[in-house]
């Protein structure tokens, strides 16, 4: 026989899914927030989705030619981090701090730690932690929303709780309020993760403990009793959907072993909490995210799922050396 | 009774629409056959005959090297050619016993037992014995001493391994098929040896024709049922069987006996059959020639030693061209380089695939997305064992249950980064594994 045949170790078929199919079927998933994130904040919030996406794949695309690596911009994760950094920015921020924002969260977050897979912080959150602190004002500036007819004009509906106000629930789950571009539409984000849930990129493990987590916290030291209108808001308020449903399950950055996914959503239901409750300001999702991705490699210490048919006694007996 | 099954695994594309509708056809083999004496688990088979001695059919050619080991019948009458080293399927150089067949197929004779209910358990054990029965889907593991567990009284589950999870094959299927009847007198006489023990057909529920004849056959037994399972890959690995008939479970250092279960494939219960009722040694079994390159997909009853080429010839050869052959199915097969190479007891098919996913694609970066860990039967953590596996950690890796690996390759199937985990796996366990024998 004169031709050569492939010869590899077993098993020789794979699967059809690929890394740049799930990133598709992410960014997919959120274009039901970021059109309505369109609707509400006009063409200027567009304009931000399109820069700061932008900025991330060519930050990406530029320091990899700089450094003589393989281009990976085809993996799209970039375009995934681009368009959830800009769903987490006011509609008003300043076009070049979205860039900048963009290019902190691939140089910084992402390559500088060795590029897809290595990094341990959400890239678009940490960049979002980035511009708060450096920009701290025109990042909780959302007066750039004039639909919504109310004393503290202007203000989160987290933040008008926070300060003793009242909030209308059903204005909240349609996303008819002030936030950033992609936060505010509880029915929008919905639609983007069950698309996800169907399409089997995410569970629901890590976004209900947390949502569970939080609710409970939140009854019991919210400060409001059983309020069910106050839980509901603080629910969907502060970008905890868009955090739940497409932040906190990042990969990359959540534990990998089925009980550290439920300690890990454990962690930032009462992490939001406390930084909601007993913290300075209203919102506590993207850090008790951040936070607790710096946990993960602890979660996942602690957690080793036992193998099928190994008893505990064993397990103990290997953990003992 | 409902449909059960394990948790885990994956759902490859099944090709079994190929080959499943095509009866089994007698191959005759021409020209030179190989036995290679280590068609088993344990030590190698003795030769007992010598270069230049003439041999008939079902002649024992070599003898048990031990306990755990199992003797070798030619399957076809002739010369002996020569006893050298050979190369078989999973590429080693095995010293094998080379015949050229007469083409006349003369048999020895073969002493019958009508009555086996009159045997004792030593009687048939060793009947099965000297008829050189293995594990005959894939391990090859003496099924003599198989059926020798250290307390017999214990057994409560013989399993009727019917599942065929394996992508393409389909010799089970069609055995079950068109001699359902054998495999369950073959679980008859392995009820005989453990009278408190049950037995159960496992038939994965993509098979519903199967499920239905055995269920016909069975229904008035009192002591065998059959067990629809779900269709998923690995659902007939022994340990993941056992979970799904019993609701046991065992580990890598544990036997199914220690779960009072025994489990047999079905060409194994066929084969103990045809050994204790016929006397008729292990000298054929079914084989599939199947894939999409080749041109007449079909299921064969070869005799044991037929050459692969030959096999393929036999399925008309190759109707455009093969990137890969595999001996057995995708999951769990061997590439081969060449098919100048012997069938042996565990060799179920030959495989021949027009694409190569496995070196199609590039390996990227690792997401963390923990399908690997969904996929996997045993419930490890794919990724993290590779890992360790390539940066040689091997404390992590035991730590991690690293050497709980099945090696089914569902991780592997599933890595959207199309990272090769089990292979890596598989190397770390075999390094792991050598060390320890060594201490």
């Amino acid at each position: 026989m004169d031709q050569t045949f492939h010869v590899t170790s077993n098993p020789h078929v794979r699967a059809k899914d690929d890394t740049q199919r799930i990133m598709l079927y992410v960014i997919i998933s959120l274009l039901p927030a970021a059109g309505f994130g369109i609707y509400n904040f006009g063409a200027k919030a567009l304009l931000l989705i399109v820069l700061t996406i932008a900025s991330c794949v060519a930050s990406e695309y530029i320091y990899e030619k700089l450094l003589k690596k393989k281009v990976t911009i085809g993996d799209l994760s970039a375009v995934v981090t681009g368009l959830l950094l800009a769903l987490n920015l006011p509609s008003s921020l300043p076009w070049w701090m979205a860039v900048l924002g963009g290019a902190f969260a691939i140089i910084v977050v992402k390559m500088l730690f060795g590029g897809l897979g290595q990094n341990f912080m959400n890239p678009a959150l940490g960049a979002r932690c980035f511009l708060v602190i450096s920009f701290t004002g025109a990042m909780t500036n959302f007066s750039d929303y004039k639909g919504y007819a109310d004393v503290f004009s202007g203000a989160t509906p987290l933040a008008t709780l926070k300060a003793g106000g009242s909030v209308d629930s059903m204005r909240m789950l349609i996303g008819t309020i002030p936030g950033t571009i992609g936060e505010t539409s509880v029915i929008a984000l919905l639609i983007g993760a069950i698309f996800l849930i169907l399409m089997g990129v995410i569970d629901l493990t890590i976004p209900g403990t947390y949502i569970l987590t939080f609710a409970v916290f939140t009854l019991i030291f919210g400060g409001h009793g059983f309020d069910m209108g106050f839980l509901t808001a603080e629910l969907c308020g502060g970008g905890l959907m868009l955090g739940a449903f497409f932040m906190a399950t990042d990969y990359v950055t959540s534990p990998i072993t089925p009980m550290g996914r439920v300690l890990f959503g454990l962690c930032l239901g009462v992490l939001t909490g406390i930084f909601r409750f007993f913290g300075a300001s209203a919102e506590g999702v993207s850090y008790a995210i951040v936070f607790s991705n710096l946990l993960v490699p602890l979660i996942e210490r602690v957690t080793i799922p036992r193998a099928f048919g190994v008893k505990k006694e064993r397990r103990a007996k290997t953990d003992g050396k | 009774m409902g449909v059960k099954t394990f948790k885990g695994g994956v759902h490859p594309y099944d090709g079994k629409d190929l080959s499943k509708s095509k009866p089994v056809r007698e191959l005759k083999p021409k020209g030179a056959l190989v036995f290679p004496l280590s068609q088993h688990i344990g030590a190698p088979a003795t030769p007992v005959v010598n270069v230049g001695d003439t041999v008939l059919r079902g002649q024992k050619i070599a003898e048990a090297g031990g306990f755990v080991s199992s003797p070798i019948y030619s399957s076809v009458s002739g010369t002996v050619r020569a006893i050298e080293p050979r190369r078989v399927a999973v590429g080693d150089m095995v010293n094998s016993i080379v015949i050229e067949s007469d083409g006349n197929f003369l048999e020895t004779g073969f002493t019958e037992h009508e009555d086996i209910e009159s045997l004792s358990n030593e009687e048939i054990i060793n009947l099965i014995k000297e008829a050189g029965v293995v594990g005959m889907g894939g391990a090859g593991f003496p099924t003599h001493v198989k059926l020798s567990p250290k307390e017999p009284d214990k057994i409560e589950y013989i399993i009727a391994n019917c599942a065929e999870c394996e992508p393409y094959l389909t010799s089970d299927y069609r055995r079950m098929i068109e001699e359902p009847e054998k495999l369950v007198e073959g679980m008859r006489i392995v009820l005989q040896l453990f009278p408190k023990a049950q037995g159960v057909f496992g038939v994965e529920d993509n098979k519903p024709d199967c499920i239905e004849k055995l269920s016909e056959l069975v229904k008035n037994e009192r002591r065998m049922s059959v067990q629809p399972l779900m269709t998923k890959y690995p659902q007939g690995g022994e340990r993941q069987l056992i979970h799904a008939v019993t609701g046991r479970d065992i580990n890598s250092k544990m036997l199914p006996a220690d779960a009072g279960c025994i489990v047999d494939n079905v060409e194994t219960l066929v084969a103990i059959y045809n050994g204790v009722r016929y006397g008729r040694p292990l000298m054929n079994r079914t084989f599939t020639v199947t894939g999409d390159a080749v041109a007449d997909p079909r299921n064969f009853s070869i005799c044991i030693g037929t050459n692969f080429a030959e096999l393929l010839d036999a399925a008309d050869g190759l109707h455009t061209e093969a990137k890969k052959l595999i001996a057995g199915g995708p999951m769990m097969g061997f590439a081969l380089f060449d098919l100048n190479i012997p069938t042996t007891k565990t060799t179920s098919a030959l495989l021949c695939l027009s694409e190569d996913e496995a070196s199609k694609y590039e390996t990227t970066a690792c997401i963390n997305c923990g399908r690997c860990v969904e996929a996997c039967p045993e419930q490890l953590v794919p990724s993290k064992l590779a890992d360790y596996a390539e940066h040689k950690q091997f404390d992590l890796f035991e730590k991690w249950y690293g050497l709980e690996c099945v090696e089914c390759g569902s991780c592997s199937f599933g890595c959207p980064a199309r990272r090769h985990l089990a292979q890596s796996i598989k190397s770390a366990k075999k390094l792991v594994l050598a060390s320890k024998r060594k201490k």
